[in-house]
């Protein structure tokens, strides 16, 4: 009697946990656009531009954001998005690595130039946001995580802010003992 | 009891709507619904394939700030802003409107698509 009455409800619920999986299996990594709550399902655009999963699937592949690897895809050949529209336009992409540590709990924070300029000009960043020169800036998280310095692009178009390690990835052993600031 | 409980998430994760526009798409809404137009949406996914963002963020003066830029249509027409490509040369013209407004109305403006913080900045 009692397993009779028990099963309607036991395979209920093994039919929604397939369900959901599957649901969650055939889910692309990216939305359509008539579905993403912010375009028109019923406007004219909707069948003429490019749903994001059409341009981006073939990109090497991120845990976060647009789940492209941006940098790789222009490393690897991938995309090659042009660099200046007008011909005058200097590219300028210095490359050098900084160092920023304080030796506190977190460890030391590479900010790769080349990364950078590989998408951005020197002024996008210099002087409004940071001091061209090595020790002359104080950086906050908490100014970051308020979208100032570095969270005007992480956290809204670049890598997001959860992902710590992408930044915070020296260890402080590995640095001359308080030298630098 | 605990076995309704269980069937009742799951069928909350089954109803959960999944919608989110794509990371960095940014809603622009300044004008277009007191105009009767959709709002716009500019999908930086879409852009970034195509261009580096020192194009639009160095070349043609857009401020790195969502709400920041005050774009107006005769700007547009008259090539500057989004009218550095969009002139039926290098994107399409300025006389595709509803490819470009293409926003659900009354779509607030600011940067969407689950960034996970409060970024970018106070605007």
């Amino acid at each position: 009697m009692k397993p009779l009455r028990r099963r309607p409800g036991r395979w209920l619920a093994a039919a929604l946990v397939l369900l959901t999986a599957a649901a969650l299996a055939a889910t692309s990594l990216w939305t359509r656009l008539e579905k993403d709550g912010v375009h028109d399902p019923l406007g004219p655009a909707i069948g003429v531009l490019q749903q994001p999963g059409e341009a981006l699937e073939s990109l090497p592949r991120d845990s976060a954001g647009n789940q492209v690897n941006w940098v790789k895809a222009i490393d690897s050949g991938a995309i090659n998005p042009r660099t200046n529209i007008l011909p005058e336009t200097k590219v300028r992409v210095p490359d050098k690595d900084m160092i920023i540590a304080r030796y506190g709990s977190m460890p030391a924070v590479k900010f790769p130039h080349r990364q950078h300029t590989l998408w951005l000009d020197c002024a996008n960043c210099h002087d409004h946001l940071f001091k061209a020169e090595a020790g002359a800036n104080r950086f906050s998280m908490m100014a970051i995580l308020n979208g100032e310095q570095c969270g005007l692009c992480h956290g809204a178009v670049a890598f997001p802010l959860t992902e710590c390690n992408r930044c915070h990835s020296v260890s402080n052993a590995s640095l001359p003992p308080r030298t630098a600031r | 009891m605990k076995r309704l409980r269980w069937i009742g998430l799951a069928a909350c994760l089954w109803l959960q709507p999944q919608a989110h526009a794509e990371y960095g798409d940014v809603v622009l809404n300044k004008r277009s619904d007191q105009q009767g137009m959709r709002p716009v949406v500019f999908p930086h996914w879409f852009h970034r394939i195509r261009f580096r963002c020192k194009v639009c963020h160095q070349e043609l003066g857009f401020k790195m700030r969502a709400g920041a830029n005050d774009v107006q249509m005769s700007d547009i027409i008259d090539g500057k802003f989004c009218g550095m490509c969009h002139n039926d040369r290098i994107a399409w013209g300025p006389d595709r409107c509803d490819l470009c407004h293409s926003a659900l109305p009354r779509t607030p403006a600011g940067i969407v698509g689950g960034a996970q913080t409060s970024g970018p900045g106070r605007w």
